[in-house]
């Protein structure tokens, strides 16, 4: 038997194959996929659908407000002043009373939450709510891999060891990425209204918003999940701090509505950038600078956080 | 290059800083031989195996693959090993084939030769029509069989086996070892391999290692460490009742008798010959043989001998291979 020449294991190589495993564990999984769909479509449903705050404004609650057919003014109100009193049609009355309050409602929605309905708000703040937990997951998944041997497996292989770190984080954005893709398009069919602005290039802003969070969050539970030596921890970690992120952040209510305490939080929380760059991307009309912020301080994040997340991973792997 | 293929010294590895799973363990394995591990559960053979594949760094010592060394140069030792684990740790929910693929990429194996190379290799360890099954679907037999293939996707020159047939049942152990002697003499590989199988290490291995709470006891091969414990046992019976205690230590190579009610248990060095000259001797004085046996030392006498303890564990063995199944099942849970 002739001695086979030398291979030379190569990053980009191993990358591929690695993140390539994951991709078919879960595309090739139709359950998995299904969750992907209904997931969104529960929360879009309970809080929604169901929390319509536009509707507490709108005229459709004032339909039933019963205004007499006829409504009598007193003389001393009508200018110039006769004898006794003047009709006004009430249909008309309530037409206008109607007509006011729900420009009002708009109004008031506009100034809370930027567009005028709640849904469109929402499903976009679902998106990186959606985005944030599957990337913590997906990070977590390298448990698996060493639990069942897996990863001593790989690790007894040249392959380089950033592969197998960068393979991981790949397969969480990429998953998050087309999770976003999803609700996006559920969205919009079930309603959300697109601003005038957006256009498909758009959407690389979003991808491009969305890689850097799941970037930063998968490097660093990534290292959480290989250091810890209990399976359970970065279970317990993630359902310990999704919800306190959620609500301490402008997925679900604009910052300006909370109390002191809780818009300190939101505004180091990522979660209130990346959704505040989602919103102006597809829903709100642009506002350049905002979504500059929004970029720069996502960009940070993701720089701080993966550089953390793969220094730890890559000291744990070459141990 | 050095006939030693692999080169222990002082390798140790302490967990936790005071478990001492393998301590200064030293050995050196040859061109062409198989080198066996033999030890109860929790020896450290597993944790000798992941030193020398550089999954685990030493605490202490130093080991080296055909003159790598595996920590300065561990990338050159990933080249040329081929590693089988203890544990199934073939991806689940990928085939056989795509498993056996995604090893050869993770090698950089250039795609045209890993594909004929899959084909090949999963023929011959018998695994051609389920080369497309997810491998949940495979039974334990056949996922060793799988690991077998895979591990040696990089034609590796030096073959690590932990357990290899552990779980497995006597007629799937029998065949796999055929495959791996196939293997070897085909790939002229040398083997490093752990086991508990007494029979097994007696059978395959050119030398074995006998190791206990991380420490080599003995190393040697399989005939001279039987041979260490003194030799065969013959026992004797004569028709006369009379004490031959000295006719028979007058003998040759006889190293020990002792009297048991009328019966002889004699230690020898090696029984075929000693047995006709004690014969012979007592013929000489006068007395007649009724009964004669010879009981050739096994491993499990050696290791008796070594470790105090006797290796017949099979009911650890199928305690490990349950824990085994319970990791599969745990992962298919999820
Ligand atoms: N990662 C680890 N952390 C802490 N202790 C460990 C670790 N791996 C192994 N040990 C301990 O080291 C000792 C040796 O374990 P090892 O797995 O090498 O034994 P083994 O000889 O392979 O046993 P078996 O026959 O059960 O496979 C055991 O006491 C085990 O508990
Ligand atoms: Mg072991």
């Amino acid at each position: 038997m002739s001695r086979v020449k030398e291979y030379h294991p190569s990053l980009l190589r191993g990358l591929w194959a690695l993140t390539v495993r994951e991709l078919k564990k879960w595309l090739n999984d139709p359950i998995m996929l299904l969750m992907l769909v209904i997931q969104p479509l529960i929360w879009m449903g309970l809080l929604g659908k169901s929390m319509n705050l536009a509707a507490m404004f709108s005229a459709g609650n004032l339909g039933n407000i019963e205004v007499p057919e006829k409504i009598p003014i007193p003389g001393n109100y009508v200018i110039p002043p006769a004898n006794g009193v003047i009709y006004v049609s009430g249909t008309m009355v309530s037409q206008i009373i109607q007509q006011t309050v729900s420009d009002i409602g708009a109004n008031v929605m506009r100034n809370v939450f930027g567009v005028t309905d709640y849904f469109s708000y929402m499903s976009i703040g679902m998106i990186s709510m959606i985005v944030m937990t599957t990337t913590m997951f997906s990070g977590m998944s390298i448990v698996w891999d060493r639990r069942l041997g897996f990863l001593d497996k790989v690790l007894s292989t040249p392959v380089p060891r950033g592969a197998i770190i960068f393979s991981k984080v790949l397969n969480a954005t990429l998953r998050a990425m087309l999770q976003a893709t999803i609700i996006l398009t559920l969205a919009t069919i079930f309603g959300l209204q697109l601003s005038p602005s957006f256009t498909l290039i758009n959407m690389f802003g979003v991808y491009a918003a969305i890689f850097l969070l799941s970037v930063g969050l998968s490097s660093v539970f990534l290292a959480f999940s290989l250091r810890s030596t209990k399976l359970e921890r970065p279970m317990q970690f993630i359902s310990l701090i999704t919800m306190p992120l959620m609500f301490a952040s402008n997925t679900l209510f604009p910052i300006t509505l909370m109390p002191d305490w809780l818009q300190a939080v939101a505004y180091v929380n990522p979660l209130s950038y990346l959704t505040d760059a989602l919103r102006q991307l597809t829903i709100l009309t642009l506002d350049v600078s905002k979504l500059t912020t929004d970029f720069m301080y996502l960009g940070f994040f993701a720089t701080v956080l993966s550089s953390i997340g793969i220094v730890l991973s890559w000291r744990y792997l070459s141990k | 290059m050095s006939k030693e293929v692999i080169v222990a010294t002082g390798l140790t590895k302490v967990f936790n800083k005071n478990l001492v799973a393998v301590d200064h363990v030293s050995f050196s394995v040859k061109h062409g031989e198989i080198f066996g591990f033999l030890g109860p559960n929790g020896a450290g053979k597993t944790t000798t195996i992941n030193m020398l594949i550089t999954v685990l760094r030493p605490t202490e010592g130093t080991a080296s693959i055909l003159g790598y060394d595996v920590v300065k140069q561990a990338n050159e030792v990933r080249k040329v090993i081929g590693v089988v684990p203890q544990e199934y740790t073939a991806d689940e929910d990928l085939t056989g084939y795509e498993n056996i693929i995604l090893c050869a990429d993770l090698y950089g194996i250039p795609r045209e030769v890993s594909k004929k190379r899959a084909v090949e290799l999963l023929e011959l360890v018998e695994l051609t029509s389920f080369k497309d099954k997810k491998v949940e679907t495979y039974s334990g037999g056949m996922r060793r069989r799988l690991e077998l293939a895979s591990g040696l996707i990089n034609r590796p020159r030096v073959l690590f086996l932990d357990e290899p047939t552990l779980g497995l049942d006597v007629q799937t152990r029998a065949a796999t070892w055929n495959y791996i002697k196939r293997l070897k003499e085909e790939y002229d590989m040398t083997i490093f391999m752990t086991t508990h199988y007494l029979e097994e290490a007696d059978t395959l291995c050119d030398r074995i290692a006998i190791i206990d709470y991380g420490k080599i006891i003995i190393t040697g091969d399989p005939e001279e460490l039987k041979h260490s414990l003194g030799g065969d046992i013959i026992t004797i019976s004569i028709k006369e009742d009379v004490d031959i205690s000295s006719i028979i230590r007058s003998v040759e190579n006889v190293k020990e008798v002792r009297n048991e009610n009328g019966s002889y248990r004699i230690k020898v060095e090696s029984g075929e010959e000693t047995a006709p000259l004690i014969i012979e001797a007592l013929r000489r004085n006068g007395y007649t043989v009724t009964r004669l046996s010879l009981t050739e030392p096994t491993l499990n006498e050696v290791y008796l001998e070594y470790t105090g303890r006797s290796m017949r564990d099979t009911e650890e063995s199928k305690e490990a291979f349950r824990s085994q199944r319970m990791t599969i099942r745990r992962a298919r849970a999820r």
